[in-house]
C-alpha cells in the first residue's frame, strides 16, 4: 500500500503540473481571442492568399488559397531538404573515407575541412554564400557558359530545360523495368543457392532499365526537345536567360550551405562507421580468399552501415529542420511563406505556427520511422 | 604495363631514379609556383591541355620514379608511406599542393598585402582592391555590445568580469566548502549571474540609466543567450532524461512526449511560437521582455537534446550498478545522484559538449524575433549606405570569431573527457 502510494503521488503532482500549465495558457488564449474579436479555427486556409511567392515547384498565384499557399512552401522545403540531403551525403561519404586515407595530405585536408564548417553557425554560411559569395557572380550578359549550356549568373544558375512529352510512359517503362529486375533478382538467387550457378545480375538490370526506355524512344511514344538558356533582353540594363530551367541564388546558397555544413557531421558518423569494424574481420575475409573489393562489399560495409545510418539519419532530419533558415535569405519555404506571409496577413497566430511546427513534426517522424525499419532491416540477425 | 614497368626502380638503380625523380617533382612544383605568384608560364608552346596538365604529369612520373618499398632512405620510405603509396594517392598529393599553390597568393594578397586597416571611412579602402579591415575596425564595437550606447560599454565588460570571477569561486572552494560545489554552481551561480546582468547590463536602479534589451547586441548577446542557455537547460535536460528513464508511466510517458515534439521541430519555428504565439497564452495584462521569452525558448528547446545524451549516458551504465546501489538500501534519489549520475555524465561528456556547441551555433537564429547578436549586426551594418559592399568581410571576422569561440569549446571538452576518463 506504502508503496503504491509512493509511486502514485509524484506522478499525480506531475499530471497536475502539466494540466495546470496547459490549462492556463488555453484559458489566456481564449481571453485574449474574445478580447480581440478573433475566432479560433482553420476556415482561413480556404480563402484566397492574394499573394505571389517568387519560386513555386506548382501553379500558383495570388488567387490561389492559404492551403495552396501552404502546399507551395511544404514543397519547397521538401525540395531543398532532398536535393541537401544527396549532396551532404555525396560529400560526407567522401570525407569520411579522405579521413581514414593512408595519405598524410588528404586526411589532414579533410580534417580541416571538418574541423572548420562545423564550427561555423548554419545561418552565417547561408548569409556569406548568398550575400558575399553568389553576388560576386557575373551578370547575365557577361557570363561565360559553364560546361557549355549552362550560366552560372548573379541571378541564378540557367541550365537546359528537358522538354518531355508523354513523360509518364517513360516513368511507367522505367517501373516496369525494376520490377522485372527484382523478379530476376530473385530467380539469380534462387539459382545461386539451389545449384550454385551464378547469373551476372548487374549486368541484365542495367540493360534491361537501358532498353525499356529505349524502346518507348524508338517506338516514337515518348519525345524529348532541350531548351537551352537563351539570353534575353528584359529592359535597357536587364537581361536574363529565358527558355531554360532557372534555379534561384537562394536555393543555390542554401544547398550549398547545407550540404556543406551537415557533409561534416555525415563524414564524422562515415568515419566511425568504417573505424567501427574490427580489423579482425578483414583479416578473416582475407583469409578465406576474398578479393579486396568483395571484402569491401560482403563484410566491411554490412558492418560499418549498421553503425553509419542511426546517427546519419539523425543528421538528415536536422538538414531537414535547418532548411527552416530559409527565410532568412527570403527563399520560399514553408515558414517564410506560411508562418511569415501568412501569419502577417491573417493574424491567426496559434493556428499558423501550429501547422507549422505539426508539419515540421510529421516530417521528422516520418523519415525517423523509414530509417527505423532500415536500420531494423539490416540490424544483425542472431540465432 | 611494360611502359609503367620502365620508370619503377629496383633497389640496384634506386640512386639514379631518385635523382632525377625527385628533379622531376621539383620542376613540376616549380613550374606551379612560377604560374600563380609570378605569372610565368614556360610550356606556352605545348598546345593547351598538354600545357595545363604538364606539372601533374611531370609530377606524377616524379613520384612512380620515387616509389619503392624500403629502399633504404628514412626520408624517402617515410614520403612514400604517408603520400606515395600508389597512383591514385601520388595524383591526389599533388592536387593538393597544386592548389594550395594556386589559392596562397590572391588569398593572401586579398586579406593581408592589399588590405586596408587605417582611416576611419569608405573612402580609405577605395584605394586597393583588397579586403577593407577598416570596416570591422570602425564596426567593432557595434559587433560587440550590439546598439548598447557607447558610454556604457563598460557596465558589459565588468558584468563579463564579474560573470567569470564568480564561476572561478569553485576552484578555491577548499575543505568543508567543497561539498558545497554542486550546490555553488547549480543553484547560486545562476541566481548571482542573473542578478548581475539585471542590475549591471540592464540597469535601471543605482543611478545607472536603463538600458532596453531591443539594444542590446553584438557578441555580448550572443555570449549571454548561451549562458543562460547552458546553465539552465542543463538541469531541465537531466531531469527530463530521468523522468524518460523512469518506471511510472506517466512521468514516462510526458517525458517521451515533451522529448520529441521539441526534437521534432526546427528552432526558428520555436522562436517564432516564442514571439507571436506566446503572448497570447499569457493574461493580456503581463509582459515578458522579448529577450526572456528567447532564452525560455532556447532552453525549453535544447533541453530536449541535453536529455537525449543523458539518456544516452544512463543506458550504457550496467544494470549492475543500480542493482549495487539498491542492494546498500539507497533510494531513487540518492542512487541517481551519487552512484548514476556521475559515471554517466562522465560518459556523455562528448555529447554534452556536442549539443552546447550547437547551442552556441544556433543564437545567431534570434535575428527571426528582431534581436541582432553578432551577425545580425553584420546584416545590419552591410545595408548601412555609407558601408555598402564589404559582405565578404563581415562574413570572415565573423566566421574566425564563432569558428574560435566553438573550437576552443571542442577542444576543452576533449580536455575535460581525458580528465574523467577512469578505466573500467
Amino acid at each position: 500500500m506504502n508503496h503504491r502510494i509512493k509511486n502514485i503521488i509524484p506522478q499525480l503532482l506531475t499530471l497536475l503540473f502539466v494540466v495546470a500549465v496547459i490549462g492556463f495558457f488555453t484559458i489566456n488564449a481564449q481571453l485574449n481571442m474574445d478580447e480581440r474579436g478573433i475566432d479560433f479555427g482553420y476556415g482561413f486556409l480556404s480563402q484566397e492568399s492574394s499573394f505571389d511567392v517568387q519560386f513555386s515547384l506548382i501553379e500558383y498565384d495570388g488567387s490561389h488559397s492559404y492551403a495552396k499557399a501552404y502546399l507551395v512552401g511544404l514543397l519547397n522545403t521538401i525540395l531543398v531538404s532532398v536535393l541537401g540531403i544527396i549532396f551532404c551525403t555525396i560529400i560526407g561519404v567522401i570525407v569520411g573515407i579522405a579521413r581514414l586515407s593512408p595519405n598524410y595530405l588528404i586526411r589532414n585536408t579533410a580534417a580541416w575541412y571538418v574541423e572548420f564548417f562545423r564550427n561555423v553557425p548554419l545561418l552565417l554560411q547561408i548569409f556569406f554564400w548568398y550575400y558575399a559569395a553568389l553576388r560576386a557572380l557575373p551578370l547575365p550578359e557577361n557570363t561565360e557558359p559553364l560546361f557549355g549550356v549552362t550560366y552560372l549568373t548573379v541571378k541564378g544558375y540557367y541550365i537546359p530545360r528537358f522538354i518531355w512529352e508523354n513523360f509518364d510512359i517513360l516513368v511507367y517503362s522505367i517501373l516496369a523495368a525494376i520490377i522485372s529486375i527484382v523478379f530476376i533478382r530473385n530467380y539469380a538467387r534462387k539459382l545461386q543457392e539451389e545449384k550454385g550457378q551464378q547469373t551476372p545480375v548487374l549486368l541484365i538490370s542495367v540493360g534491361l532499365l537501358l532498353i525499356f526506355p529505349a524502346i518507348t524512344f524508338v517506338t516514337g511514344m515518348v519525345q524529348l526537345e532541350v531548351a537551352l538558356p537563351v539570353l534575353k533582353q528584359l529592359s535597357k540594363t536587364s537581361f536574363i536567360y529565358a527558355e531554360g530551367l532557372s534555379i534561384p541564388p537562394e536555393l543555390l546558397a542554401l544547398v550549398l550551405a547545407l550540404s556543406l555544413y551537415t557533409a561534416t557531421f555525415v563524414a564524422e558518423c562515415v568515419r566511425a562507421g568504417v573505424q567501427g569494424v574490427s580489423k579482425g574481420q578483414k583479416e578473416a575475409a582475407a583469409s578465406i580468399g576474398l578479393t579486396p573489393n568483395q571484402i569491401l562489399k560482403l563484410v566491411i560495409m554490412p558492418q560499418a552501415l549498421r553503425i553509419i545510418i542511426p546517427p546519419t539519419t539523425n543528421q538528415y532530419l536536422n538538414l531537414t529542420k535547418n532548411s527552416s533558415l530559409a527565410a532568412a535569405i527570403a527563399y520560399p519555404d514553408l515558414v517564410l511563406v506560411f508562418a511569415g506571409t501568412a501569419l502577417m496577413q491573417t493574424g491567426r497566430a496559434i493556428e499558423i505556427v501550429s501547422i507549422t511546427m505539426l508539419t515540421y513534426l510529421t516530417l521528422s517522424l516520418a523519415i525517423s520511422l523509414l530509417m527505423n525499419w532500415y536500420n531494423k532491416k539490416i540490424a544483425i540477425k542472431e540465432k | 604495363m611494360i611502359n609503367i614497368n620502365i620508370l619503377k626502380p629496383t633497389s640496384a638503380n634506386f640512386q639514379n631514379y631518385l635523382y632525377i625523380g625527385s628533379g622531376l617533382i621539383l620542376i613540376s612544383i616549380f613550374d606551379v609556383f612560377l604560374r600563380s605568384f609570378f605569372n610565368i608560364n614556360f610550356s606556352n608552346s605545348l598546345p593547351g591541355i598538354l600545357n595545363f596538365f604538364l606539372p601533374l604529369i611531370i609530377g606524377l612520373v616524379g613520384l612512380q620514379m620515387i616509389r619503392l618499398e624500403y629502399s633504404g632512405n628514412r626520408i624517402v620510405d617515410k614520403i612514400n608511406q604517408s603520400v606515395n603509396n600508389n597512383i591514385f594517392n601520388a595524383g591526389l598529393t599533388l592536387l593538393i599542393i597544386f592548389l594550395t599553390l594556386l589559392i596562397i597568393p590572391p588569398a593572401s594578397n586579398w586579406m593581408i598585402f592589399e588590405a586596408t586597416i587605417s582611416g576611419d571611412t569608405k573612402e580609405a579602402c577605395a584605394v586597393t582592391e583588397g579586403a577593407c579591415w577598416t570596416y570591422i575596425k570602425v564596426w567593432f564595437r557595434r559587433f560587440m555590445y550590439g546598439m548598447y550606447p557607447n558610454d556604457f560599454h563598460w557596465r558589459i565588460n565588468t558584468a563579463f568580469i564579474a560573470l567569470i570571477g564568480f564561476a572561478f569561486v569553485g576552484y578555491f572552494m577548499r575543505g568543508k566548502l567543497k561539498n558545497y560545489i554542486t550546490f555553488y554552481y547549480a543553484i547560486f551561480y545562476p541566481i548571482i549571474a542573473f542578478i548581475i546582468i539585471n542590475f549591471l547590463i540592464s540597469g535601471g536602479s543605482f543611478g545607472l540609466e536603463w538600458v532596453e534589451t531591443n539594444a542590446w547586441g553584438g557578441l555580448s548577446l550572443t555570449f549571454i543567450v548561451s549562458f543562460f542557455g547552458l546553465i539552465f537547460c542543463f538541469p531541465l535536460g537531466m531531469i527530463l532524461a530521468l523522468g524518460r528513464r523512469s518506471e511510472l508511466p506517466i512521468i514516462k510517458y510526458i517525458s517521451i512526449g515533451y522529448i520529441e515534439f521539441w526534437r521534432g521541430v526546427p528552432l526558428i519555428t520555436v522562436l517564432f511560437m516564442s514571439s507571436v504565439m506566446f503572448p497570447m497564452f499569457l493574461p493580456s495584462d503581463a509582459f515578458v521582455d522579448k529577450l526572456i521569452r528567447v532564452i525560455a525558448a532556447i532552453i525549453l528547446f535544447e533541453a530536449a537534446y541535453v536529455a537525449e545524451v543523458i539518456r544516452g549516458g544512463l543506458q550504457a551504465l550496467p544494470r549492475g550498478q543500480y542493482d549495487a546501489a539498491k542492494s546498500l538500501g539507497m533510494g531513487y534519489w540518492r542512487m541517481q545522484i551519487f552512484v548514476i549520475l556521475p559515471q554517466a555524465l562522465k560518459l556523455v561528456i562528448p555529447g554534452i559538449a556536442n549539443t552546447f556547441l550547437a547551442l552556441v551555433k544556433d543564437t545567431p537564429l534570434i535575428f527571426v524575433v528582431g534581436l541582432s547578436e553578432v551577425v545580425g549586426m553584420l546584416q545590419m551594418a552591410k545595408t548601412n549606405p555609407k558601408w555598402l559592399g564589404f559582405a565578404m568581410e563581415g562574413y570572415i571576422f565573423a566566421s574566425i570569431l564563432f569558428w574560435a569561440i566553438c573550437y576552443a569549446m571542442s577542444k576543452y571538452s576533449q580536455y575535460l573527457e581525458l580528465k574523467y576518463k577512469t578505466e573500467r
